[in-house]
């Protein structure tokens, strides 16, 4: 069932000028330039960061679903796990949490939850010395409920504590970058683990997955009330160049927008490397096809993996650079629909798996997602107008509804481009390898 | 006895509960990917417009169920199945078919159902708002009262958990009667083993595929409207149903639907039984325990707000163990 | 008229043509075997009957009507059953329920002719309620043969129905092929067993890199000492 491969040369008419490409970029500096020049520079430096930001987080997704077919639907886990850390690094110490018995107690705590999780591990093992298999499994299981039991009654005791005496645990204190780098090592971990489960399997069950763990991610962030002040949220946030206060707000965003260019350029240049080394050649074939690549040999799955956690790396970045900038750490503020569907979004439409179409997308699907907020409050009134006039029909709250019209768009985008740009505005070149 | 009067009423009831809602969302689900081969992520909101439609249906005639004597969510239910089933069928033809003939992977069509599940999300949301309404517009749940020879604590049962294990009964028997005796069940039943001899065999798939959608939309609106009638409509539980749901079908192996029943009520009862706070039948042994081992007043595994991380744990576990599911589902 | 005609067929997948000409005919109480090497386009000769793949030159006839790609649902409609090499059977489905699906577009001549079938491959009657995926490969065939016997074709082809049975299976297999030929049914068939299927065929079709090499009878091509030293191993 092979199809006919154009056996062309792939590097004759691949160096001709792009000119898509230059249409579409031109394009995309006239509609920022067009939003500069109505909404004020303040408000656009605004834009083009969490922008920027955004593109990382789409770099993360193009990886791993244009370059090796994985989809994760789980980026907003990712995104709030890297803010998470950015913030924890970044806030001051809270001094009267330290000066308690509570680190202490704490520390107490975490040391009995990996004497359990040794205790059950050792439990397990326990047939290599001749304890039938089944009776293993029956101690391990108790055991390890036991165990799970008494620690988590001893966390909450200690956890109600610190929420009642000092409110959280605070900050560490440390530069913001380290919470950067953290953050990103926290999702790469969060992502090792989920794709360990999942590669091996159909690519439906890794979509559950990372659905999954970032619920989880986000309830868990969300009540642990001691560790994130939950509901409370947490803010300021530090910068890693001077802000606002400091310099002005014009300014403290330019200077913020070049270290996140800076940072998409590293992450530009690096992928650049890799795709054309060996490993990114056999990405490439894996991708392309994925028998011949198994035939060659078997670590697809290994080559898989990395991809995986690497993409995943760099939505914690993204997510804890954008979380810095916003400058308020709310774990409720991470929505499915802002942190994973509109970065999905800028990666089908951009071109999956090429990392200049990504970037194009990502930028133009954010400047129309932040310009489509007063649209379609807009628009709402009108609807309401006609609606109230005809069916008398009278919703309050207008904000959030408008908020569900823009849901329904991105729902609808997802489709049409499904359907008739499949590989999106910049299409990643398959070129047929000799 | 009285705690275990409590156990029953507090693990039992709400286990089967929770268990009759997955099983019929995940049976739905798994037949979807028996015959179309992808994972539906839009079920969940295909379930909260169904039951969305139960309740604009309640509130335009708030009173149809009192000749009947039953609530009026129940009377409504049948013309919302239609409805639902019509609407899905819409969104098949309109986004899924395209797609199919264009021979898309599997995993493309799961993206484009996670856009379906964000237009009817936007669109539900949009004309009910975000806040829960009760189903029972104009009415009061009645509640059954069953006491127990000897102890004080009754067993309690309210009317929408009746109705709700009736109408689930009815729904599993008669889909199994509709798999086994039926010819065109018997047909879906042969496609999901094997289109290509479906196809040769003159089976007409594309009626097959209108009649998963429609099974599926009908399956949809009743696992949603039993949720809301037991205890409230909520526009926001999407991403919340629909964790459990695929768990429950693919620990029950996916493609089968008895698996998924059975996955159901798997993860039903392990969701009751991870929240329910164990110390409650611990408490006429305390004055026994020593004096060191106090008993601490929450024993729960886990809180009612991380509930979500139960279906994940047995996502992982059945991943990882028995990818295939219990009863050995179709492909991995 | 021919029940079966094919004329000059070439065809093949994503453009890459398998047939360069391909020439049967087959009359209504024939069965006609394809015999050749590997790779030669047998198999696909039979689907591009069944219309599974797309012919670009050339035509095929059902009782001088054309049906050049055809879908195989329309083929079904017209009388022909096709019982493909592998995955030729509803595993799941009871012995009989696969049955039904063959008379899925007859469902009032069901009992008729399951009993009919039950009475060529007996075999399968004490069976009918097993799962066809538990059965045997032999018996699996005959499933498979059955399921599509169910729709009364007029033409039947079978995608090299002996392959991995034991001999004792294959000769039971080729006296079901001679006997549903015997009730009326016109056969084509794909074959490695060549000396055997050529045995009982009227017609024979040697095939080799998508062309006939050899047409004639079935008993003069095994006679044949050229076919013989070429294509039945001597």
């Amino acid at each position: 069932m092979t199809a006919p491969s154009t056996q062309r040369p792939a590097t004759s008419d691949r160096r001709t000028l792009p000119i898509r490409e230059l249409v579409l970029f031109g394009g995309l500096a006239l509609v920022v330039l067009a939003v500069f020049a109505t909404m004020g520079p303040a408000y656009s430096t605004r834009m083009l960061v969490e922008a920027s930001c955004y593109a990382i987080l789409a770099l993360g997704l193009t990886i791993q679903w244009g370059y090796a077919g994985q989809f994760n639907a789980g980026i907003m886990g990712f995104v709030a796990l890297g803010g998470f850390s950015a913030t924890f690094f970044s806030i001051p110490v809270n001094h009267a949490f330290w000066a308690s018995d509570l680190p202490g107690r704490l520390g107490w705590v975490l040391l009995a939850m990996v004497v359990v999780t040794a205790i059950v591990f050792g439990i397990s093992r326990l047939d290599r010395i001749g304890v039938p298999k089944l009776l293993r499994t029956i101690l391990a299981i108790v055991a390890g409920l036991i165990g799970y039991l008494v620690v988590i009654s001893w966390l909450r005791s200690v956890t109600g504590d610190i929420e009642s005496q000092v409110e959280f645990i605070g900050g560490l204190g440390l530069p913001v970058w380290l919470g950067w780098i953290v953050g990103g090592a926290l999702a790469g971990g969060v992502g090792y683990f989920i794709g360990h489960i999942c590669l091996g399997l159909r690519s439906d069950y890794l979509v559950i997955a990372t659905l999954g763990i970032a619920e989880i991610i986000k309830a868990f962030l969300k009540n642990s009330d001691w560790l994130t002040r939950g509901t409370a949220t947490i803010s300021p946030l530090p910068w890693p160049v001077p802000d606002p206060g400091e310099v002005g707000f014009l300014t403290a965003r330019a200077l913020y927008l070049s270290v996140t260019v800076v940072m998409i350029a590293v992450i530009f240049f690096l992928l650049h490397r890799a795709y054309h080394a060996p490993w990114g050649r056999m990405i490439r074939a894996i991708r392309d096809n994925e028998v011949s690549a198994a035939a060659m040999g078997k670590s697809i799955n290994r080559r898989r993996q990395e991809i995986f956690v690497f993409g995943c790396i760099l939505m914690g970045i993204g997510g804890a650079v954008l979380t810095s900038f916003n400058g308020l750490f709310d774990p409720q503020g991470y929505l499915p629909l802002n942190h994973t569907f509109l970065v999905l979004v800028m990666v089908i439409l951009g071109g999956p798996g090429n990392n200049l179409g990504t970037l194009f997308g990502a930028v133009l699907v954010y400047v129309i997602w932040i310009m489509s907020g007063p649209m379609a409050l807009a628009v709402m009134h009108a609807i309401v107008a006609l609606g109230s006039h005809w069916f008398d029909w009278q919703p309050g709250n207008l904000d959030s509804r408008a908020l569900q019209a823009r849901v329904f768009v991105i729902g609808l985008l997802i489709l049409l481009v499904l359907r008739f740009a499949p590989r999106g505005l910049i299409p990643e070149k398959v070129a047929h390898h000799d | 006895m009285n705690e275990l009067i409590y156990f029953f009423n507090y693990v039992v009831v709400a286990g089967s509960v929770t268990g009759c809602i997955y099983a019929i969302g995940a049976v739905g689900v798994t037949l979807i990917y028996s015959i179309l081969r992808f994972a539906h992520f839009a079920h969940a909101d295909m379930m909260t417009l169904g039951t969305l439609a139960v309740l604009l249906l309640t509130l335009a005639f708030p009173h149809a169920g009192d000749p009947l004597g039953l609530p009026t969510a129940i009377v409504m239910l049948p013309v919302a199945m239609a409805f639902t089933s019509l609407v899905a069928v819409g969104i098949d033809r309109a986004f899924y078919q395209p797609l199919r003939s264009h021979g898309v992977k599997p995993i493309v069509m799961v993206i484009a159902s996670l856009g379906v599940t964000l237009m009817l999300q936007g669109l539900i949301r949009l004309f009910a708002g975000t806040g829960s309404q009760n189903l029972y517009v104009d009415a009061r749940k009645e509640i059954f009262r069953i006491d127990v020879p000897g102890v004080t604590r009754p067993i309690i049962l309210t009317e929408p958990q009746v109705i709700l294990f009736v109408i689930t009964i009815v729904a599993v028997v008669g889909l199994h009667l509709f798999l086994t005796r039926a010819r065109l069940g018997k047909a879906m039943r042969a496609m999901s083993d094997n289109p290509d001899l479906a196809r040769a065999s003159g089976i007409n798939t594309r009626l097959i595929i209108t009649l998963t959608w429609v099974i599926a939309g009908s399956l949809a609106t009743i696992a949603g409207t039993l949720l809301s009638l037991d205890v409230a409509f909520k526009p926001d539980l999407s991403f919340f149903l629909l964790l459990p749901i695929f768990a429950a079908a693919i620990v029950g192996g996916v493609g089968h639907p008895y698996g998924a029943i059975a996955g159901g009520f798997l993860v039903g009862f392990a969701e009751t039984l991870a929240v329910f706070n164990w110390s409650v039948l611990l408490r006429p042994l305390r004055d026994s325990l020593p004096t060191w081992l106090e008993l601490p007043n929450n024993l729960a595994l886990v809180g009612t707000e991380y509930k979500i991380v139960v279906p994940f744990f047995i996502l992982v576990a059945v991943l990882i163990w028995r990818p295939t599911g219990i009863f050995k589902g179709k492909v991995i | 008229m021919p029940l079966l005609e094919a004329v000059d067929v070439h065809g093949g997948y994503g453009g890459m043509n398998i047939l360069n000409g391909v020439n049967m005919t087959i009359e209504a109480d024939e069965i006609g075997v394809i015999v050749g090497p590997n790779g030669a386009g047998k198999s696909t000769m039979l689907k591009a009957v069944f219309g599974l793949l797309t012919i670009t030159q050339g035509e095929i006839r059902l009782r001088g009507k054309p049906i050049t790609n055809l879908s195989p649902h329309k083929l079904v409609e017209m009388g022909m059953g096709f019982v493909p090499q592998e995955k030729n059977i509803f595993p799941s489905l009871s012995v009989e329920e696969n049955l039904e699906m063959g008379a899925f577009l007859k469902p009032a001549t069901v009992s008729r002719l399951k009993a009919q079938i039950y009475e060529f491959f007996p075999p399968l009657l004490e069976k009918r309620r097993q799962p066809a995926g538990e059965l045997s490969g032999g018996q699996r065939q005959m499933v498979a043969m059955g399921r599509a016997l169910m729709n009364e074709p007029s033409v039947l082809l079978l995608d090299e129905p002996t392959a991995g049975l034991s001999p004792r299976y294959m000769n039971e297999i080729f006296e079901r092929v001679k006997t549903i030929n015997a009730a009326g049914v016109g056969v084509l068939m794909v074959e490695q067993n060549a000396k055997q299927a050529l045995r009982i065929a009227h017609k024979g079709f040697v095939l080799a890199a998508g062309q006939n090499r050899f047409s004639d009878t079935g008993e003069a091509l095994l006679n044949d000492p050229q076919v013989a030293k070429s294509f039945l191993g001597g």
